[in-house]
């Protein structure tokens, strides 16, 4: 084939828009071509861990998930391409009723469980009954997110209904959870603990084998319920549990992909050795890093303490130096920046430490502390978990942070058993506390802040009955409006009038992958599209 | 061997309850889940937590004497099934490295001894130094880059049985077993050559090269044999090691072996788990201990065990 060389003498544009359409007639059919799906191959990914028990109503860690996923539906999901929209996944459709009370659910017809019989209302209505109301001795880790819920019935064999006690604005949301995955109402009705050792469901891969610390591989599953998928003949998740030979194993080819995430440094350092083999897709992330203080430890109970320490910290700064080594980046509330639910940049900076003009957050910072009674040099902990990203990098930023307004800090990195157990029994000043979630939803956001005595979660040990309030109030506001006011004033309460706690940055989720992937949409959280159906692989 | 190994348990039963930490917590927070205190109070009761110690300990002496290990608390599988997947691994590895260990230090600490402070000398002395230097999963990581970027291949990232595909056993196994392997080589080289130039100067050596015999033989049946005993010590020793202790190179290679599995389970609080590894691990360096003894004994006749 030979090209024409374009030129731009003589007759300038009729010569450009001659040889643009030449090129678009060239360019475009190829490039439809190389993006039409192409079925078969098998896709290997590394997984960070490995898998504890294989009961997504159980586990709450995404080695579970990134392995499992594919062999499972839900009721609902988050649409990859258009997050947060939701769509169906077994069900076709679903009515709401006015008082926000009752939810119908129809279920697509002939859906097959990877035993070859046919999924219906019982097994959804079984599956909801051992995540929301599980029987005596069976662990469900998000019982305590759907307190809205009544009952779950089954009139039919394709209708399931949903009733609430009272109106919730995130139940929706909250069935689209990608953990809720649909189990054989039988075999439940048997063993409800059997899946924690099993796989069987409804997904478009079925289980081949585990070897536990290994791999776990999974192939096509032929009677899956949307013709045409999965375009992979199978996959591979391969444990890999440090980072160095994780990226070896991506830049080596070995693995495609990693789901979870990359620092910006390995992502530049894959782009540098791959070139054009490898695509890079980053989103915001719905994880963040957090300073929690012991609201009971004096000076920290006074709330002009810690309204100084979060005064102190340069959000701005701390964003910019950050994300240079880290995956953190974006500056936020308690909502996650870019989100519908986040305070806007200008309401933002209003809060105190949110501000762009740090030195006189700081100035008002030292003011409070001597106003408290707190000496220059003061000296206390910080307590942080011994993993070197994110969260040793932060713990090193915020105490540079604190040293600016007179204050000496000292970082005591934990490993994991006896940093929780401190953070548990109280046994702590300051620490760094972090958070991830599947959904951009105030009920999941917002638990962290509500009392201590409520939340399990919350590690600061303080009672705030406003706060309590608020929180019941915007989960049960039907009018978005409503809702995002009481989101907006329990943020003003939490993070400005008494910094209980506050986050410092928001991750930044980046995915370096080889550009063969294909069919995969970063989401703003590595717990989401990990089903793999749309997912295929473009020639080498 | 039973009351070691009965002394061992108590002690890793109870030191690991003192150790802060919690399984359950580790498992819900560690994540960052908002999980109620009722869930985690039925997982703790489900791992049998809630139980008071005394029968926590009863329960699991009891197991031990009918050879049940129990389940693991992080994964709930059988103990001895996760442990077996990753001990043909860890043992291979070990053999592998003690075979290049040995093959490389006993003739290289012979050599160098027998050329002591000639530029032969020299040379091994700085080779065993360097190995010495060297941490293996550093020489791994050498390792890797070099492979990625010069053939752009890795080792296969699956443990494939020796007697299932020898080819892609040893392709994966080869690169630890040499990086382990040479890191023990300098230990054993040094103590070998020690050992080699301390029994040359025996009177033994001198009466036998006086009476005329034959240099080779002087060697390999007079000193050789008895320089043996420091050296046969070290390399037991190690290989004892290698069976648990390969953390660091197991993560660089990616290895599905006892060493990750340990420390994986000491960092869950996977109490089961640890207590059984710690169990393996004493148990393979009583039996070592018990062959080291035996060999010994071939080596030199005088010593008797009664």
């Amino acid at each position: 084939m030979t090209m024409k060389r374009c030129s731009l003498r003589g007759r300038p544009l009729a010569l450009v828009s001659v040889c643009m359409i030449a090129l678009a007639c060239m360019v475009i059919p190829a490039a439809m071509a190389a993006e039409q799906p192409k079925a078969g191959g098998t896709l290997d990914f590394a997984v960070g861990e490995t898998p504890p028990s294989y009961d997504g109503h159980r586990e709450t860690t995404f080695a579970m998930l990134h392995p499992l996923a594919p062999h499972y539906s839900t009721l609902l999901r988050f649409d990859p391409d258009k997050y947060p929209k939701i769509e169906g996944d077994v069900a076709e459709s679903w009515t709401v009723s006015k008082d926000g009370l009752t939810y119908t659910f129809k279920i697509r017809k002939g859906i097959k469980f990877h035993d070859g019989s046919l999924l219906t209302a019982r097994d959804i209505k079984a599956t909801y009954d051992k995540i929301v109301f599980p029987p005596e001795g069976v662990a469900s880790a998000r019982k305590a997110y759907y307190a809205m819920m009544e009952k779950v019935e089954a009139p039919d064999e394709s209708t399931v209904v949903f009733r609430l006690k009272w109106p919730s604005a995130s139940f929706l949301a909250q069935v689209a959870s990608p953990w809720n995955f649909i189990y054989k109402a039988d075999i439940l009705a048997k063993d409800p603990r059997w899946y924690e050792k099993n796989v069987m469901g409804t997904g478009p891969f079925t289980f081949v084998e585990y070897v536990p610390g290994s791999h776990w591989v999974g192939k096509k599953n032929p009677d899956y319920f949307i013709k045409g998928r999965p375009y992979l003949d199978g996959y591979r998740a391969i444990f890999i549990r440090d980072t160095a030979p994780r990226v070896a194993a991506i830049r080596g080819g070995q693995v495609l992909i990693e789901f979870r995430g990359f620092s910006p440094a390995t992502r530049d350092d894959l782009v540098r050795a791959l070139g054009d083999k490898v695509r890079v897709q980053e989103s915001p992330w719905i994880c963040n890093m957090t300073v929690a203080i012991n609201n009971e430890k004096k000076p920290f109970d006074d709330v002009r303490v810690r309204k100084a320490l979060s005064l102190a910290i340069d959000r701005w700064e701390g964003s910019k130096a950050l994300s240079q080594i880290s995956v953190m980046k974006p500056v936020g509330g308690l909502m996650r920046p870019g989100s519908e639910f986040a305070a806007p940049e200008a309401e933002l900076t209003k809060l105190a430490g949110f501000a762009k003009d740090s030195e006189a957050s700081r100035k008002e910072a030292r003011r409070l502390l001597k106003e408290a009674g707190v000496p220059e040099g003061f000296a206390f902990t910080l307590k942080n978990r011994n993993v070197k990203e994110p969260y040793e990098a932060v713990g090193v930023y915020v105490i540079d942070q604190w040293r600016k307004v007179g204050l000496n800090v000292t970082h005591l990195p934990q490993e994991g058993g006896p940093y929780f157990a401190d953070l548990r029994a109280g046994n702590y000043e300051t620490s760094i506390d972090f958070a991830c979630d599947f959904m951009d939803e105030p009920d999941y956001q917002l638990i962290k802040f509500v009392s201590g005595d409520k939340s399990p979660l919350n590690y600061s040990r303080y009672k705030d009955a406003v706060l309590d309030e608020l929180y019941e109030k915007q989960g049960r506001a039907t009018d978005p409006k409503e809702r995002l006011k009481l989101i907006r004033q329990m943020e003003k309460r939490v993070l400005d009038e008494q910094a209980y706690q506050f986050h410092v940055l928001w991750w930044y989720r980046i995915i370096p992958h080889h550009a063969r992937v294909k069919g995969w949409t970063i989401t703003p959280s590595h717990y989401l599209n990990q089903d793999l159906r749309d997912v295929w692989l473009a020639p080498e | 061997m039973i009351p070691t190994l009965f002394g061992v348990a108590v002690l890793v039963f109870f030191l690991l309850r003192v150790a802060p930490g919690d399984i359950v917590e580790l498992k819900y927070a560690g994540v960052g889940a908002f999980v109620s205190k009722e869930a985690m109070d039925v997982e703790r009761a489900q791992l049998g937590l809630d139980k008071p110690l005394w029968q926590q300990f009863g329960d699991w002496m009891w197991g031990i004497a009918r050879f049940d290990f129990g389940a693991s608390m992080w994964t709930g599988r059988p103990i001895t099934y996760e442990i077996a997947i990753r001990l043909q691994l860890s043992l291979q590895l070990a053999i592998m490295a003690t075979i290049v260990a040995v093959l490389l230090s006993i003739p290289l600490g012979t050599i160098a001894a027998l050329r002591q402070d000639t530029w032969v000398d020299y040379v091994v002395r700085v080779f065993s130094i360097a190995g010495l230097a060297m941490p293996s999963f550093w020489l791994g990581i050498l390792m890797i880059l070099g492979m990625l970027i010069f053939f752009r291949w890795l080792p296969p990232m699956f443990f494939t049985p020796i007697w299932v595909d020898p080819w892609a056993n040893l392709s994966q196994l080869i690169w630890p077993a040499l990086a382990v392997g040479y890191r023990y080589s300098a230990v054993a080289t040094r103590m070998t050559r020690s050992a080699v130039l301390e029994v040359l100067r025996e009177d033994y050596i001198r009466t036998a090269r006086a009476k005329g015999l034959w240099e080779k033989l002087i060697l390999t049946r007079h000193a050789l044999k008895n320089a043996m005993l420091p050296v046969v010590t070290i390399i037991g020793l190690e290989f004892a090691f290698l069976i648990g202790g390969l953390v660091v190179t197991e993560q660089v290679f990616n290895l599905n072996g006892i060493g990750m599995l340990f420390v994986e389970a000491i960092t869950r609080r996977d109490y089961t788990m640890t207590q059984a590894l710690v169990l393996l691990v004493s148990f393979t360096f009583i039996v070592v201990n018990f062959v080291m003894d035996l060999v010994y004994a071939w080596l030199d006749p005088r010593i008797r065990y009664q």
